[in-house]
């Protein structure tokens, strides 16, 4: 079985701006293509502070210090490029094109279903309507939401419910063909029910892309993920196979945490 | 006796006593003006003469006054001193406040009508320039201000690092709090100078009067957008950004959307406020009765009106000017409430 | 880079630019305002203002009449508002508490000119000529709903379980509120009613033909009151330089006092909200 890498992430040290000392300490770990890696640990472990590095969000907020390396494959050219170089505008947009994200509370912008989903595209500068009608059906159908939300596109996005505006924000960052998508807990503010569908939906969109997702519920991370890193006071504890993680933790504290033992 | 009870009464008469007030201020500002409506009726809204006396033939019966040909004219008094005395060795007077008083040679024909027997004469009071002047300097303000807010509040809320953000909103703010007639003297002997030279026209004009307003509202209108804008959760902002937008199209496509009840709110309360002010506008706008036929031209508006004549108005100009600030109470009420009922709704 | 990318980033900084330029120019105006009034105002600024009357070409009895008026509105205005305010948060529910505050917010913005006006109707025609305490009541008309919707959202901001373990502790309900909630609210009432009282005593328009302004010393609220802001209005347009040096001294005298009670303000809020 060939492991592709996608990411690489390598000596990774992350400060705050303004704080005593740094919030993430020399990480390295993988990220493997189209699978997903879970990110585990008790709150304040640096685990969304890495997953933000990685489309670097944190970016708009001045001061925030970087030290190491993310490297991202560029498919095109098949090289790792690393996204801690970059400085340019333009670059910054690329980067958030192909990393796409997905937050913790559902992130509808104050406009219509349609054109929450067609808003990256249209910043890309897709201004055909044939073409912007396809691509949005196709997120659509991708976030499995068509069904639900094919005879109101034209309505404000704000009338769905909690679980149909994260499969639609879910749909917007799909839409623009991601070669990554980052969850931050995406399904804490959601009912179990909603949360089923979420994950459903996560495990299908695998098969085109890689999946970065943080966590506080070991069981979603355990029926999700491939891969599974455990994160505890800004350092990575341990990484491996989600299997080996729960089942076999080499780590003490892993296994603490895993048994809930503290968290 | 219960005193929960009575302290309960107490604080709901307080509470009603802000409706007694609204009712009152209507019934009386009507009542006080019910002659002037009576005698001038909706045409007072369109009637550009103020002050000024007609003839009425005594054979014509009296019908509409929109009819009646104005035969001599003596516009209001200039801005009176009550210590006229006062200085009165200090002999640097400048030409510039004669300019106000056009109809010194006019008051003379009044009386050579009144002595004539088979002439009777009427003074007619019609709104339409203080209307038109409060409108027009209001406009001009509302056109300055926003969009100079609007580029306050992005700043603010979206562009400032963090170290000017608290100093610079503070002076906004300190400089909403500054009284109005400050920005009315400062605007009379600093401002207007500069847009005369710039635009020509007057000494005093619409145009002054309606930026000086503008700067007034400025900083208010700066200081409630930003307030609407900080609204928008930041998550939101960031998953706009997360799709590759510009911090401008954030602004537009999320920030603006998003907040947009609450700036459509704020625009619209400074333009209640722009409409009421007198101040700033009295020291600026000319007081002279004239449609302004260009920006730069002298007029007045419906505040300035009432600034300058309620202390010594009797008869129909009383009425008349009770007149005016019936229909600007009306105007700025139905503003603001418009504001309050349909975009600060749920704000609370 | 693509077109449409290039396109996106420069209309990105003209904006952005723009937004720079409009906080500048607001500066700006609030600097060249500030500059002009203090060069102005302590050009003519000399003690003996304090220690004449306008009368004689000082201003001590213009300070002592706006104070005083001023003053006079709080401590009609204060208790009412407060009052109010208590009835809307506290005991109002449903329609009409809903209905007065959306009247009280108006009566905020309304022309304070026609606050004059309406005065001058009821305080000072029937009774024969401008007074003090007509102007007085005047800036009271204009305080209580800013008092109304500080008191209002102040209260708002007291913890529901205060009320609860205050009533459970077997207080009745107005000595919860009078004994513990206004406690709690203490430094946000304070700072509202100080900024209230910043606000008209900066206020012309509702004195010009209520109070007047006099150019005696007077504490007789029964006639004519002297009034720094009405005064500033007359000297201002009063063509001698004397007369207008002497409008600058009120002036920045009149602008010193509203901002310190501002910064007084604020600096509450920072130290002990």
């Amino acid at each position: 079985m060939a492991k592709e890498l996608i990411m690489d992430i390598k000596d990774f040290s992350f400060k705050y701006a303004g704080a005593p000392k740094p919030s993430l300490m020399n990480i390295n770990m993988p990220v493997y293509k189209n699978k997903i890696t879970a990110m585990i640990g008790p709150s304040g472990c640096g685990k969304s502070t890495l997953l933000r590095s990685i489309n670097r969000i944190h970016d708009l907020y001045p001061n925030n210090e970087y030290t190491g390396e993310i490297n991202l494959l560029n498919v095109k050219s098949d090289e790792f490029e690393n996204i801690l170089d970059i400085k340019k505008e333009n670059d910054f947009i690329r980067l958030r094109q192909r990393v796409g994200m997905i937050f913790q509370k559902p992130t509808p912008f104050p406009m219509s279903i349609y054109d929450n989903v067609a808003y990256g595209l249209r910043l890309d500068g897709i201004k055909d309507k044939n073409i912007l009608d396809e691509k949005v059906e196709t997120a659509l159908r991708d976030a499995a939401i068509w069904d639900e939300c094919k005879d109101r596109l034209k309505e404000s996005a704000m009338g769905m419910s909690g679980g149909q505006q994260q499969r639609l924000c879910i749909a917007r960052a799909v839409a623009l063909k991601p070669e990554v998508i980052l969850f931050d807990e995406p399904t804490s503010a959601l009912d179990p029910i909603s949360t089923k569908a979420i994950e459903e939906l996560i495990s299908e969109l695998k098969k085109d892309i890689s999946i970065v997702i943080v966590t506080h519920n070991m069981q979603q991370a355990s029926r999700l993920s491939n891969y599974t890193a455990f994160m505890y006071m800004g350092e990575l504890v341990e990484y491996n196979k989600t299997e080996k993680i729960f089942l076999n933790p080499k780590e003490k504290l892993t296994e603490d945490y895993i048994t809930g033992r503290f968290g | 006796m219960n005193k929960e009870l009575v302290f309960k009464r107490v604080a709901f008469l307080s509470a009603t006593l802000i409706l007694i007030v609204l009712v009152s201020i209507f019934i009386m500002l009507f009542f006080d003006a019910k002659s002037a409506i009576n005698k001038y009726g909706v045409y007072f809204l369109v009637d550009s003469r103020w002050n000024k006396t007609i003839e009425i033939k005594s054979t014509e019966s009296k019908t509409n006054p929109s009819k009646l040909i104005a035969k001599t004219s003596k516009t209001n008094d200039d801005v009176s001193m009550n210590n006229d005395n006062l200085f009165a060795d200090d002999s640097s007077v400048l030409g510039d406040s004669e300019s106000l008083d056009n109809s010194a040679g006019d008051k003379a024909v009044d009386e050579s009508v009144d002595t004539n027997t088979n002439v009777k004469t009427d003074t007619i009071f019609g709104g339409y320039i203080p209307i038109v002047g409060t409108i027009l300097s209001t406009l001009i303000a509302m056109t300055f201000s926003i969009p100079i807010a609007m580029g306050i509040a992005v700043f603010l809320s979206e562009i400032a690092p963090d170290f000017l953000i608290k100093p610079v909103g503070i002076a906004i703010e300190l400089l909403a709090a500054i009284p109005s007639i400050i920005y009315g003297m400062w605007g009379l002997f600093y401002f207007a100078p500069i847009v005369q030279n710039t635009f020509g026209g007057s000494q005093m004009s619409l145009l002054i009067a309606g930026l000086v307003l503008g700067i007034m509202i400025l900083p208010f209108m700066a200081a409630i957008t930003r307030d609407a804008m900080n609204t928008t959760p930041d998550v939101i902002k960031e998953s706009a950004y997360a799709l590759g937008a510009t911090k401008f199209e954030v602004v537009k496509d999320v920030i603006f959307p998003y907040a947009k009840v609450g700036i459509i709110g704020s625009v619209v309360l400074s333009l209640g406020r722009a409409l009421g002010e007198t101040m700033a506008v009295a020291f600026l706008i000319g007081s002279v009765f004239k449609v302004p036929g260009s920006l730069t031209n002298p007029t007045i508006s419906i505040p300035v009106v009432l600034a300058n004549n309620f202390g010594e108005a009797s008869g129909d100009m009383m009425s008349s000017l009770f007149y005016l600030a019936f229909i600007l109470f009306v105007f700025s009420f139905i503003t603001i409430g418009a504001a309050k009922f349909y975009f600060l709704r749920g704000r609370r | 880079m693509k077109g449409t990318e290039k396109r996106r980033l420069i209309i990105n900084k003209i904006i952005l630019a723009l937004s720079t330029i409009s906080a500048l120019l607001g500066l700006i105006f609030l600097f060249w305002i500030l500059i002009t009034l203090f060069l102005k105002g302590l050009n003519a600024l000399d003690f003996s203002l304090f220690t004449k009357d306008l009368v004689d070409g000082g201003l001590r009895n213009l300070i002592f009449g706006q104070f005083m008026m001023a003053l006079i509105a709080t401590i009609i205005g204060v208790p009412l508002g407060m009052l109010a305010g208590i009835y809307l948060r506290e005991y109002g529910s449903g329609k009409y508490a809903n209905i007065i505050r959306d009247l009280s917010d108006i009566m905020m913005s309304a022309p304070s000119i026609v606050i004059g006006a309406f005065v001058f109707a009821v305080f000072v025609a029937p009774f024969g000529g401008i007074n003090g305490w007509a102007g007085s009541i005047a800036l009271a008309i204009m305080l209580i709903p800013i008092v109304v919707s500080t008191t209002d959202n102040m209260l708002s901001l007291v913890p529901i379980e205060l009320r609860e373990a205050g009533i459970a502790l077997g207080g009745s309900k107005h000595k919860v509120i009078l004994q513990i909630i206004l406690k709690a609210a203490k430094v946000g009432l304070m700072t509202g009613i100080l900024l209230a009282f910043a606000r008209v005593i900066g206020e012309t328009a509702p004195l010009l033909f209520t109070s007047g302004t006099n150019s005696f010393w007077s504490t007789d609220l029964g006639n004519a009151f002297p009034s720094l802001t009405v005064s500033i209005y007359d000297l201002a347009n009063f063509p001698t330089d004397k007369a207008r040096d002497l409008a600058w001294a009120a002036s920045f005298l009149l602008t010193v006092i509203v901002l310190v009670i501002n910064l007084i303000g604020r600096f509450i809020i920072r130290d002990k909200g």
